[in-house]
């Protein structure tokens, strides 16, 4: 049977056929290393690689919905993230959390320029476009495009804060609870947050 | 230069601080010039003037850390810098801020005129 149906170049990844670059064949000579001597076993490094594919944003989404509607727990989120996380079944390990806050006047956003900083313990691991040098690099210089690119458009009444992750803390945004919303339960607020939106090149909309 | 306004935190840092040098609000230029290793100071903000936005804590000294030294702990700040101080005339919007987590022996006192 020929094979006659048509593949696009976007259907595939390329396959793998390069050399190793010199970090890959490093981390395998480390790995296979921690393993001859019985510091660790594969069964272990797939448990920690399941571990964070697990950690998603609806952890992070409950964070959120749970400060719009209990203040107290707002104010606690804002004071010391890392312990409020953790009461709503986070584990933070080391990770130093700072929660921002969006209001009527403030719109916050994250970067990391130096490298990708993210808060994964919370919302799981980073979107590609993080990581890029174009949004690492522009988001520090031209937020507003590039909130703009993302579809989100500030009016002037907005001042936009740029937070770049250098160091120990990780961020995450409280976005402003959106209108309309008023009364809705924890969880059928937590529907509404989306990982964009706590990265803060988004805001949560009214379903 | 063009300073941000700076609301200070109404709680403690959460985590141990030592002994700071700088209280949030205070004017503050990071050092200027390149240094070589394993540096946390963003290049574009060598040099510019800020406010501190609070004090996070004392942490291990990454240019130390990164060569397996023991280092010791320092006072980490979040210093806000206006997109103006940062990137001078032609900005989007001036007073749009970019807050920067900085160890205190990059930063120097500085005068608010």
């Amino acid at each position: 049977m020929p094979h006659d149906h048509h593949h696009s170049p976007r259907d595939f990844r390329p396959d793998n056929d390069t050399p190793l670059t010199y970090w890959q064949q490093m981390e395998i000579a480390v790995r296979e290393l921690l393993i001859e001597k019985g510091v660790t076993t594969p069964g272990e490094i797939t448990a920690q690689i399941d571990k964070m594919d697990a950690r998603s944003p609806a952890l992070g989404a409950e964070i959120v919905a749970r400060a719009w509607t209990d203040p107290e727990y707002k104010q606690r989120l804002l004071e010391n993230g890392s312990a409020a996380a953790e009461e709503m079944g986070a584990i933070l390990d080391a990770v130093k959390l700072v929660v921002v806050e969006n209001t009527e006047s403030v719109h916050n956003v994250i970067v990391c320029t130096l490298c990708s900083c993210y808060p994964r313990n919370i919302i799981g691991l980073p979107p590609d476009w993080y990581k890029t040098r174009a949004y690492r690099s522009r988001t520090v210089k031209e937020p507003r495009k590039v909130l703009g690119e993302f579809g989100l458009d500030l009016p002037d009444s907005v001042q936009v804060r740029v937070h770049d992750s250098t160091a120990d803390m990780r961020y995450l945004v409280l976005p402003a609870q959106p209108e309309g919303t008023e009364g809705w339960s924890a969880e059928q607020l937590a529907g509404l947050v989306t990982r964009d939106s706590m990265i803060g090149v988004a805001v949560p909309k009214p379903a | 230069m063009s300073l941000p306004d700076v609301k200070p935190p109404t709680f403690p840092p959460p985590y141990p601080a030592g002994a700071p040098r700088f209280l949030p609000g205070a004017v503050v230029q990071v050092k200027k010039g390149p240094a070589p290793g394993h540096i946390r100071t963003p290049w574009y903000l060598r040099g510019k003037t800020g406010r501190i936005e609070r004090i996070c804590g004392a942490f291990g000294n990454p240019e130390e850390l990164a060569y397996g030294r023991p280092g010791g702990t320092m006072p980490l700040y979040r210093v806000r810098f206006t997109m103006e101080e940062v990137w001078g005339d032609g900005t989007e919007r001036s007073d749009d801020t970019i807050d920067a987590e900085i160890f205190e022996h990059w930063l120097e006192a500085a005068n608010a005129t």
